[in-house]
């Protein structure tokens, strides 16, 4: 088998490819040293010289505001040079290939290049043709993974539950076209959460998804009994009718987040959705805008993680 | 030219024999004995086998001539023992009418290496509409009608296709996909796609289309081969068919009796195959299968695909690999791990082949046509790009060390390779 090109040979952290195969150690890491940066954030003065002299290129071949501001601003803050490329309307375009397209930045003296690819696996290609000083981190690849979004979420997770091992979460939705519910998966079995549950028709289940360690449930009601943690993923305009669901009406009336259902939940139980939410077809306005919901949080939590990740990458 | 070759161990799928003993060649031929030769060869420590039979290998030709050219897959195949391929009819243009391949077979016997036999489309220009003037192609040469990897999806037409080839007693090969189950799909629909976020073909995209297929051989008795099967189901599917004696045969990839999904690893493209790498009980199924000859025949499905067709996302990538090269080495291991005799570990590249293309070559009796191969079935090789003849370097076996290095490839008596 070969080693997985994420860690050098050290064990330690060259690229973020995928929460899958990370160390337990490697995640706490990134989380502490995420904690440290949340103070950064909330200062007057909001950055450090980190990666002062370092250049961070975004290459999305995706279209992506949330992720792709929230990577600058991380990046900014580490006072690190950040170049924008949306590749989908430049270079692709002209027929150039992805390896091309990354030679000739990588020409460009990049130090880091956060990727994103509607490709799954795109960055694992990338990351084994970077010269040895380059980073390669994943934004978000196909329906594989996402893993500054995992981290982020179990930032959050951790920062309101404190703990993993007695922890029972729900991923609610479309989990075939997920690359944000495997990260999580991953990253929650990792860090010993005992029981994660997917809920969501068969049309949008991946086969043989149980394999990941989660509990596979159909029925929304009973999936979210006990739950202390919800995690609403996203569902794609183009899912909302068609061979996998047949209206967004139907698919809100059994599978949307209302106040009804979230009530056979804990009390204490929270809310999380990766954004951005189609309020109305997986979450109602009143659970997203609720007491539980930890939606917004999550955003700020992810420039820290995302600071984490370029600062621990970059000194490897 | 008259030939002998001395001192190797015999080895003749056909009539079993396994031996040390004299071979003589004459007139293009395997002879009886006798006594004076031109070139007398010394095969001590060799194996003589009949030369092997590839029933799918694409050289390239006509149209994509920057992934290969017939002289670099011609020059593969003798590199690799194969002495006879068939070849698909996916190339560009299809080989949809007698003049493209009068060419083909013309332009490969200029060549004067391996024999070639063209399959010709089953379709005009394999667009599952129109079918092609069968017998007229017939007669161009082609041995066979194939859709090659296209699916048929409109079963009408794959009814009246059957039809027809049977009115001529055509064979028809065809590869087993439902269209529309397996559209999208790039690997197989289990845990390992799940994991890595590729979109899947589930195994009974192949049963659902193998069924529908049996009824129509049942209906039609035309003679089909099934190629490349990829699933333990489907081998029970053929088997119960053999046994109700349905007109049937069927073949394998090489890369299918010893890989699996788990292999993929990193998203490594050389494993994008078609059909695609399926469970560790599918391997098994079919490694088992080619033993107790539910599986007819072993092919390399050779499939060369540039740099650029594979230094892409797995999912991007042009699917296929390199295998005329690799066809004797993994013969050879998928024989061990069985524990067969070599014989019948080689009729599975040479006499079940032969029967299938009904050919007189892949045996070494008296008067078949003086195909052979001489090779070291012990001597490891260490499968690296740069030692490949072939054009494309892509195959997952890439690193591996395979024990049966060829020595020697004569086709129609003559030598027409030499390690």
């Amino acid at each position: 088998m070969q080693r997985d090109p994420q860690l050098n040979a050290q064990g330690e952290l060259q690229h973020l490819l995928s929460i899958e195969g990370l160390p337990r150690a490697v995640l706490e890491q990134i989380l502490d040293t995420a904690e440290s940066f949340v103070g950064v954030t909330e200062r007057e003065v909001k950055k450090v010289p980190l990666l002062r002299g370092k250049s961070v290129f975004n290459l999305f071949f995706e279209p992506s505001t949330r992720t792709r501001t929230t990577f600058e601003i991380a990046a900014k803050r580490l006072s690190a040079d950040v170049i924008n490329l949306n590749i989908a309307v430049s270079s692709q375009s002209k027929g150039e290939s992805l390896l091309d397209t990354v030679a000739n930045l990588s020409a460009m003296q990049a130090d880091i290049f956060v990727v994103r690819h509607e490709a799954s696996g795109a960055p694992f290609l990338i990351a084994r043709h970077v010269k040895p000083h380059e980073h390669v981190i994943n934004a978000g690849d196909g329906r594989h993974a996402h893993p500054t979004q995992g981290l982020l979420d179990l930032y959050t997770i951790r920062h309101y539950k404190k703990d993993f091992r007695n922890l029972t979460v729900a991923i609610v939705g479309d989990v075939l076209h997920s690359r944000v519910a495997r990260s999580l998966i991953h990253g929650l079995t990792t860090l010993g959460a005992p029981e994660v549950r997917v809920i969501g028709p068969q049309t949008l289940m991946p086969t043989g998804v149980a394999a990941l360690g989660v509990r596979v449930f159909q029925d929304m009601r009973e999936g979210l009994k006990g739950c202390d943690v919800i995690v609403m993923l996203r569902l794609q305009n183009e899912r909302m009718r068609g061979a996998l669901l047949p209206s967004a009406q139907e698919y809100f009336k059994h599978y949307g987040l209302t106040l009804d259902k979230l009530s056979v939940a804990k009390r204490d139980a929270i809310v999380m959705h990766p954004g951005p939410m189609n309020r109305g077809v997986e979450i109602d306005s009143s659970v997203a805008d609720g007491p539980h919901s930890v939606i917004l949080p999550q955003v700020t939590f992810g420039i820290a993680v995302r600071m984490a990740v370029m600062s621990i990458v970059a000194g490897n | 030219m008259k030939l002998i070759i001395r001192n190797a161990r015999i080895v003749d799928p056909a009539s079993e024999r396994d031996g040390k003993g004299e071979l003589y060649i004459a007139d293009g031929k395997i002879a009886e004995p006798f006594r004076e030769a031109e070139k007398t060869i010394d095969a001590r420590g060799l194996v003589a086998a009949p030369g092997f039979i590839d029933l799918a290998a694409r050289l390239r030709e006509p149209g994509f001539e920057y992934k290969a050219t017939l002289e670099s897959e011609m020059d593969a195949a003798v590199a690799g023992g194969v002495t006879s391929l068939a070849c698909p009819p996916d190339t560009d243009p299809p080989l949809d009418e007698p003049g493209l391949v009068d060419m083909l077979r013309r332009r490969a016997k200029s060549l004067s290496r391996a024999r070639v036999y063209p399959v010709g489309a089953l379709t005009t220009r394999l667009e599952g509409k129109a079918l092609t003037e069968m017998a007229e192609l017939a007669e161009a040469g082609c041995v066979a009608f194939s859709q090659a990897d296209v699916p048929l999806a409109d079963t009408q037409v794959l009814w009246r296709a059957l039809q027809y080839a049977a009115s001529f007693g055509l064979p028809v090969w065809l590869r087993v996909e439902d269209a529309w189950l397996a559209r999208g799909g790039v690997a197989h629909d289990g845990e390992v796609a799940t994991r890595l976020g590729l979109a899947g073909i589930p195994s009974f995209a192949e049963t659902v289309a193998l069924g529908t297929l049996l009824e129509l051989v049942r209906a039609t008795r035309a003679r089909v081969h099934v190629c490349r099967l990829s699933t333990a189901a489907a081998v029970e599917l053929v088997r119960a068919a053999k046994r109700e004696g349905l007109p049937i045969t069927c073949d394998v990839a090489i890369h299918h009796v010893h890989l699996c999904d788990t292999d993929l690893g990193y998203f490594d493209p050389n494993c994008r195959l078609a059909p695609p790498l399926r469970s560790q009980r599918d391997r098994d199924a079919l490694a088992g299968a080619l033993a107790d000859g539910t599986i007819d025949c072993l092919c390399s499905d050779h499939t060369p695909v540039d740099e650029d067709g594979k230094h892409l996302p797995f999912a991007e990538a042009q699917p296929g690999a390199t295998g005329l090269e690799l066809l004797l080495p993994l013969a050879l291991k998928w024989g061990e791990s069985r524990k067969l005799a070599l014989a019948a570990t080689l009729a599975r590249i040479t006499s079940h082949p032969a029967r299938v293309l009904g050919v007189p070559s892949g045996q070494l009796a008296v008067g078949a046509p003086a195909d052979v191969v001489l090779f070291d079935p012990a001597a490891p090789r260490r499968i690296a790009a740069e030692a490949l003849k072939s054009q494309g370097k892509n195959t997952p076996f890439l690193g591996y060390e395979l024990a049966g290095s060829v020595r020697c490839t004569i086709v129609a008596g003559n030598v027409v390779y030499e390690a």
